[in-house]
C-alpha cells in the first residue's frame, strides 16, 4: 500500500489512548507483507519482526517504536436535552475544540458538533476569554433517551477530520502525532526489502504514549532490544514560536540530542545520514524527551536509545501539518542506520 | 440536493457569484423575468394572480467568512473576518482559500509550549494565520492574492434525528426556501429577491427594495438558536424543532404587529408549529426594506439554526418543512385577499 494512503486511513480512523485496537487491522494488514512475524501483546502494542541475516540466539535486536494512540475526548455525562458533556484524554488546548465536528464512538459512531454560542448573544467581555472544556457540549441531534441507548459514559470521541492536501507534499489532519511516525516505520520496512541487515528489527506501534508511555514500557521489556529507537514528532516552526525551539518542515527528520539519547549511537546515526545524503536536523532535548525513547531508556537494566522527530506544526490540534518527504526520509534513515549495525561494531558503538 | 449545493458553495459577503449563479440556474425556468441589479442582487418576478399589492420575498445569499490581507515572509496568510465571527471558533479549522478553493488550515501553538495562563485567553485575529503548506512567500503568491476570500471547509451532513449540519445555513436555508417557493407556487404574483452583503450591514436590501418598491415584504432567514440545557427560558431565542421563528423585534426592525398577528393566526388555523424569535439581538434585511422609499410592511420568518456564524451550524429538516408550509399558507391568504 502507498504510504500516504496508509497514513490517510490511519488518521481517518480512531484510536484514542487506551482504545487503539481500532487500528489493528489496518496496521497488521499493511505491515505483514514486509515482515516475518507480527503479533499483538497484552496491552495492545503491535509487534512486527523482520529477521536479520543470521538466524541464531545471538542476534542483535533493534526496536523501532512509534505510538499509534491519539489524544481525544471522553464522554462524561448526558444532559437532559441529549447534549453530551466531555473531558480530554491527553494534552488538549480547549481553544482547539470549540466548534469542531466530532465522532462519538458509542454503540455506533455518532456525528456531533461541539456547540458554540452565536456572536450575537455574546457579552463583549466573553469574547476575549477562552471557553472551558467543562462549559462545552456535543450536540448529536438526538433526545436524551435515544442518546442513552447509543452512548455510554466513558466512550471516546475524536475530531471528524479527513486529511487535507496542502501545497507540495504537505498534508494536514488529526493524529499525525504520531501516525506520521507509524508511516515512517512503514517506509523503513519497505526500504529494508532491498537492504541487507544483520540485526532482527522489531517494529512496534505502541499504545498509550500520550498518557503514560505504558506501551513502550512493556513492549521494550518483552523484546529486550540492544538498541531502542523512538520515532515521534517534533515542534515544526511557525510564526509564533522561537526558531531556537523548533525544527523546519521539509528538512528531514530531527535527530534528538540530550540525556535520553545514547551519544555514540547518535554520532553513528548522523554519519549514516551524511553518507547516504539524507537531510536531517538537530533537536535539542536535554532531559527526558517525553516520548517512547524515555520509556525505553529506563526499561530493564536500561536500553541505549535514540529519537527521530518528524517536524510537525500545530501539535495536538486537529490540523497538524507534516511534509510527506520528511516521513520518507525518516524511513530511509532508519533503514540505513539499522543495516549499519553489526556484530562487529555494536559493542564499540555502545561504549561510553 | 439543493441545500447541500447551496451551503457548500462559496459566497462570502461581496463575493456571492458562485451562489448567485447556482440560484439563477435553479430558478430561471420558473420565473417570468429576472435580472442581476447593479450591486449583484437577483431580482426575479413570478407572475400569477394579481391581488392588488406588491409582495417581495427576500433571502440574502452571502455568508460570513475571511479575507486574505497579507502573506508573510514564510508564506503564511494573514486574514480579516468578513461579517460577525467569534474569533474563538477559528482555531484548528480547515478553510478553502480563493476561487480555486485551495485547502489551508488555521493552526495553533502546541499546548506543550504554552504557559497555563495562555489557555484562558482567546487568540486574537492578529495572532491567527492560514497555513497552505507554502514553503515561502513566493510560493504562496503563486496561488493566493491579497483580497482573496476564504470560506470554512465544512460539508453538508445529515445526522441525528432529522438534523442538518453545514456552514452558511445563515442564509442558504432562506435561499433554499425561496427557490422552493418559486418552483412550487404558481397562482400568485411575487418578487423573489436574493440579496448581497447582508452580513456586512444589509447592503443589498436597500437598493433592491428601492427598485421593487413593495407593499409587503417577507424576509426569510436562518436565525439564532441557543437552546442550551439549564438556561433560563427567557434567554433562549428559539428552540430547534419548535417550528418557524417569527420575529418580534431586532436591532434593525420593530415588526408590524398586524401582519405578525395574521401570520400567527394562519399558523394556528393550519396547525403549523411556530415560535417567536425571543431576542432583540441581531438583525436582517428588513431593516433596510421597511424603510425604503415610502416604507413597507415586513415580517421575518426564520428557520432556527444552532451555532450560527460558525463552521458547523445545525438546523432541523422538520423546521424547514414547517417554515415552507407556513409560507405557502401565507401566500394563499394573499391570493385570497385576506392580508
Amino acid at each position: 500500500m502507498d504510504t500516504k494512503l496508509f497514513l490517510e486511513s490511519l488518521c481517518k480512523s480512531k484510536g484514542v489512548s487506551g482504545y487503539e485496537h481500532h487500528l489493528q487491522d489496518t496496521i497488521i494488514s499493511s505491515f505483514k507483507e514486509y515482515l516475518d512475524d507480527i503479533s499483538v501483546d497484552k496491552l495492545g502494542n503491535i509487534i512486527g519482526i523482520k529477521k536479520g541475516t543470521y538466524n541464531d540466539e545471538k542476534n542483535i535486536k533493534i526496536m523501532i517504536a512509534a505510538h499509534m494512540d491519539e489524544i481525544g475526548l471522553m464522554v462524561k455525562d448526558i444532559e437532559e436535552n441529549g447534549f453530551i458533556r466531555f473531558t480530554n484524554v491527553g494534552g488538549i488546548d480547549p481553544r482547539t475544540i470549540i466548534g469542531q465536528e466530532v465522532i462519538v464512538h458509542g454503540i455506533k459512531d455518532l456525528f456531533g458538533v461541539v456547540g458554540s454560542k452565536p456572536p450575537h448573544l455574546q457579552e463583549p467581555s466573553e469574547r476575549d476569554m477562552a471557553v472551558k472544556l467543562e462549559d462545552m457540549i456535543i450536540d448529536v441531534g438526538y433526545p436524551k433517551e435515544e442518546v442513552e441507548k447509543l452512548v455510554n459514559i466513558g466512550d471516546t470521541i475524536t475530531i471528524r477530520r479527513n486529511i487535507k492536501n496542502l501545497l507540495g507534499s504537505r498534508i494536514a489532519g488529526k493524529s499525525l502525532d504520531d501516525r506520521a511516525g507509524v508511516a515512517a516505520l512503514f517506509e523503513c520496512m519497505k526500504e529494508l526489502r532491498n537492504i541487507k541487515h544483520e540485526a532482527d528489527i522489531y517494529f512496534v506501534t505502541t499504545v498509550q504514549e500520550e498518557v503514560s508511555m505504558a506501551g513502550a514500557l512493556v513492549s521494550s521489556y518483552k523484546i529486550h532490544p540492544d538498541i531502542g529507537i523512538a520515532v515521534d514528532v517534533g515542534f515544526g516552526s511557525t510564526p509564533e514560536l522561537p526558531k531556537s525551539s523548533t525544527i523546519e518542515l521539509g528538512q528531514g527528520p530531527a535527530i534528538a540530542l540530550g540525556g535520553n539519547i545514547h551519544p555514540n549511537l547518535r554520532r553513528k546515526l548522523v554519519e549514516i545520514a551524511k553518507e547516504y545524503n539524507i537531510p536531517n536536523q538537530i533537536e535539542v532535548n536535554p532531559g527526558p524527551t517525553g516520548t517512547d525513547a524515555r520509556a525505553m531508556q529506563i526499561t530493564r537494566e536500561g536500553i541505549p536509545s535514540l529519537l527521530l522527530s518528524i517536524p510537525l506544526r500545530y501539535m495536538h490540534t486537529s490540523v497538524e501539518v507534516v511534509d510527506m518527504e520528511d516521513i520518507k526520509n525518516t524511513g530511509k534513515l532508519l533503514a540505513f542506520f539499522v543495516a549499519s549495525i553489526s556484530r562487529d561494531n555494536l559493542e564499540g558503538l555502545l561504549c561510553y | 440536493m439543493l441545500l447541500k449545493e447551496l451551503t457548500e458553495a462559496s459566497g462570502v459577503s461581496g463575493n456571492e457569484k458562485e451562489v448567485r449563479d447556482l440560484i439563477i440556474s435553479e430558478i430561471k425556468d420558473y420565473v417570468d423575468s429576472y435580472k442581476i441589479d447593479k450591486i449583484g442582487n437577483i431580482i426575479a418576478y413570478k407572475k400569477g394572480k394579481d391581488f392588488g399589492k406588491k409582495l417581495m420575498i427576500t433571502a440574502h445569499m452571502d455568508e460570513v467568512g475571511l479575507m486574505i490581507k497579507d502573506i508573510d515572509k514564510d508564506g503564511f496568510l494573514k486574514f480579516i473576518t468578513v461579517g460577525g465571527i467569534d474569533k474563538r471558533i477559528l482555531v484548528s479549522k480547515p478553510v478553502l482559500v480563493g476561487k480555486n478553493k485551495l485547502p489551508g488550515v488555521i493552526g495553533a501553538k502546541p499546548i506543550h509550549l504554552q504557559k497555563p495562563d495562555e489557555r484562558k485567553r482567546a487568540l486574537n485575529i492578529d495572532e491567527l494565520y492560514i497555513d497552505i503548506g507554502a514553503k515561502s512567500k513566493e510560493e504562496a503568491e503563486k496561488h493566493v492574492n491579497i483580497g482573496d476570500y476564504a470560506i470554512f471547509d465544512s460539508d453538508y451532513v445529515e445526522f441525528g434525528d432529522g438534523l442538518v449540519k453545514a456552514k452558511a445555513l445563515d442564509n442558504r436555508v432562506g435561499c433554499s426556501l425561496l427557490i422552493k417557493l418559486i418552483k412550487e407556487i404558481k397562482d400568485i404574483s411575487f418578487y423573489a429577491v436574493f440579496t448581497v452583503m447582508e452580513e456586512v450591514g444589509l447592503v443589498g436590501a436597500g437598493p433592491a427594495a428601492f427598485e421593487v418598491n413593495p407593499d409587503y415584504a417577507i424576509i426569510l432567514e436562518g436565525t439564532l438558536c441557543y437552546d442550551m440545557p439549564k438556561l433560563d427560558t427567557h434567554l433562549i431565542p428559539t428552540y430547534l424543532n419548535n417550528g418557524p421563528a417569527i420575529s418580534l423585534i431586532d436591532r434593525t426592525t420593530i415588526y408590524n404587529r398586524k401582519f405578525r398577528d395574521k401570520i400567527v393566526e394562519i399558523a394556528e388555523k393550519n396547525n403549523i408549529p411556530y415560535q417567536y424569535r425571543k431576542t432583540s439581538m441581531g438583525g436582517n434585511d428588513s431593516g433596510k426594506i421597511h424603510t425604503a422609499k415610502e416604507g413597507c410592511i415586513t415580517t421575518a420568518i426564520s428557520v432556527p439554526c444552532r451555532y450560527i456564524h460558525s463552521t458547523a451550524s445545525v438546523m432541523s429538516k422538520k423546521d424547514y418543512d414547517n417554515t415552507f408550509e407556513l409560507l405557502k399558507e401565507i401566500l394563499l391568504h394573499f391570493e385570497k385577499g385576506e392580508i
